[in-house]
């Protein structure tokens, strides 16, 4: 393993950011990997922080490819994580909207730029990401449908689902589009929450990645052989939506089979403790999203379903 | 007259509210034209225009034909938090047009506005710049719809026209959406965020009047302040920070800028030393210039229209 520095950048008050990336095997651009770009993604973090330690040890027994090389960049914005933000303080911009970068340009899209001259090139990219809504999700492989994904490249991490999606005007600026863009074949992995770590859901994560890599070819890690992910499209995901706003009590998580006519969840009146609205399921399916704050807004998307899918 | 463009009830006991100001006469046989604001909540310079259109409107109601939509707070949830974007979401508010009128708060709030809108004769959105960035009043127009807004432009009062292509991301704005739904609109940054400029705001004013002019809406007084430059004329310099430090500006004349004109320095508190001196890469105008004093290496020090 070798420690690279990636980008670094002078702060007026604060120590010099240095964003580092770990190298495995030497050679061929195999595969890179991407950690958090926002300071709460911290499960996030904590995977690939997991990653590292284990394809140390992997490396260390003689089990990854001499010639393909592999680099994890387990943190790029450690800038607002020390201070609990998601994103850029100062101005409030996400990094992972600013790709490919401008080297020249302001500070995010100046970071993004020194990550991108770094990531790309490579035959595969994963980056651990979350959603701009939030909330949790079935562990699933994401990827934009650039007209270049793969889903069957997809179906080799293992996990549940392959989610497809059709890019809006914002996300040209994530490292996945721009990744697909310049001929990496690009997945985002979606794992639970975001700012709590669960090691379950972490560790289903970790093992996606390595069995990725080991039918890739790029290292050899004896795990399970996983699911036949369900490949599903975005639009095809049923949004269920409080009809009213107030204190919200969730009765199912991600991944749980429902059936119609079966409450999912209540909103409680916040000042008379009442139940306002009771969440009827529209139909049986698998919940794919869910709102996991104590609040809701009238309208807002709760759940996310698939519907008439069973486990 | 007053009325919701949309209501919507919060969690705890309040509901939210997008307002608008009507100002009208000779029923619906005239024009009419919106004037929308504070998309963004750090923006305040279109209170005072919002403010003062409305007040001149209703004295001189004798001049006016037609009606004049004001939505003075688009995000008024920012606006009372000191929020940029709307406060609980990611994105910015002005890149969420169309919106969607089954969806959450922002989404319908979004399509409500542009519902609301629909069959105006001419939009005009007024932003303030952000808190980093100071503005000189200028109106902002994207290549693909230039044509049809340009003499609108030229008469706002503003000292710019910029014209920049248009990119992918600027699609969701409102400018654009609105645009693309067959209403003329452009946008106006002046000043800067958390600020009211009053000099900017009467010159905007007045711009509005003569706009209004134009439209065979207004045969009162209106005032001609400025002919704006038009960026498509003249090169644009950016001039961004070379290293990390607090900003410094030097120069006072945005108008009257010399090639080798000291436009600011970044200075260093710990050692006290000068890190950079900055100077103006060719005659010209500086339309925007830094306001907040900390920058990082790459942060935006002016933007320069050469002459
Ligand atoms: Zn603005």
């Amino acid at each position: 393993m070798y420690k690279e520095l990636i980008f670094s950048l002078d702060m007026p008050y604060r120590e010099k950011m240095k964003i580092y990336g770990y190298r495995f095997g030497y050679g061929e651009r195999a595969a890179c990997i991407v950690g958090p770009t926002r300071g709460n993604e911290v499960q996030q973090l904590y995977i690939c922080s997991q990653l590292i330690r284990i394809l140390t040890a992997l490396e260390r027994n003689g089990d990854i490819h001499a010639k393909k090389e592999l680099l994890v960049i387990p943190s790029v914005n450690h800038f607002s994580a020390n201070i609990e933000k998601r994103f850029w303080e100062l101005d409030n911009t996400d990094i992972n909207r600013m790709f490919p970068g401008d080297a020249n340009g302001e500070t995010t899209p100046r970071i993004a730029a020194g990550i991108f001259e770094r990531v790309k090139g490579y035959q595969y990219g994963i980056q651990f990401a979350s959603f701009h809504t939030p909330g949790a999700f079935i562990p699933h492989v994401r990827m934009m449908k650039t007209g270049r994904q793969s889903e069957s490249l997809a179906n080799l991490f293992g996990l549940p689902y392959v989610l497809t999606r059709k890019p809006d005007p914002f996300d040209t600026g994530t490292l996945n589009y721009n990744w697909q863009l310049s001929g990496t074949n690009a997945f985002s992995v979606y794992a639970g929450m975001i700012e709590q770590i669960n090691e379950t859901v972490a560790m289903q994560a970790v093992s996606s990645v390595l069995r990725f890599l080991t039918r890739m070819g790029i290292l050899k890690y004896n795990c399970h052989s996983g699911y036949i992910s369900t490949v599903i499209e975005e639009n095809a995901l049923f949004s269920i939506r409080s009809d009213c706003s107030g204190i919200y009590r969730r009765l199912k998580n991600p991944g749980d089979e429902v059936h119609f006519g079966e409450v999912l969840a209540q909103v409680i009146d916040p000042f008379e403790g009442e139940i306002l609205s009771e969440i009827i399921s529209p139909s049986d399916g698998i919940l794919f999203f869910a709102h996991t704050k104590s609040l809701v807004k009238e309208n807002g998307v709760i759940y996310q379903m698939i519907r008439r899918l069973h486990e | 007259m007053q009325g919701n463009v949309i209501s919507m009830r919060l969690p705890v006991g309040e509901a939210f509210h997008i307002r608008r100001t009507r100002i009208a006469k000779d029923g619906s046989a005239g024009k009419r034209l919106c004037i929308v604001t504070g998309i963004h909540g750090d923006e305040f310079e279109g209170q005072y225009i919002a403010y003062a259109l409305n007040r001149r409107l209703q004295e001189q109601k004798e001049h006016l034909h037609g009606t004049v939509d004001i939505y003075p707070a688009v995000n008024p949830l920012g606006m009372e938090s000191n929020n940029r974007g709307f406060p609980g979401y990611d994105l910015d508010m002005n890149r969420s047009f169309p919106g969607n009128p089954e969806g959450d708060l922002v989404e319908r709030a979004a399509a409500a506005l542009i519902q609301d809108i629909m069959g105006a004769d001419l939009c005009i959105d007024l932003h303030a710049s952000n808190i980093f960035i100071r503005e000189i009043p200028q109106a902002r127009l994207s290549s693909n719809y230039a044509d049809s807004v340009m003499e609108y432009a030229k008469s706002a009062n503003v000292d710019f026209i910029w014209v920049s292509e248009s990119k992918t991301v600027l699609e969701a704005t409102l400018v654009h959406t609105l645009n693309s739904l067959s209403v003329p609109s452009f946008a106006i940054e002046m000043g800067v965020g958390m600020r009211i400029t009053k000099e900017y705001g009467d010159r905007i004013t007045e711009g509005i009047l003569r706009i209004m002019k134009k439209l065979g809406m207004w045969d009162g007084p209106a005032l001609e302040l400025t002919v704006p430059l038009v960026s498509s004329e003249h090169a644009v310099y950016m001039i961004h920070s070379q290293s990390s430090g607090i900003f410094l500006p030097v120069t006072e004349n945005f108008k009257e800028l010399y090639e080798g004109d000291l436009v600011g320095e970044i200075i260093d508190p710990f050692e006290g030393k000068k890190k950079q001196e900055i100077f103006a890469p060719c005659d010209g105008m500086i339309f925007s210039m830094r306001e907040y004093p900390v920058v990082y290496e790459g942060s935006l020090i002016a933007r320069i229209l050469a002459m």
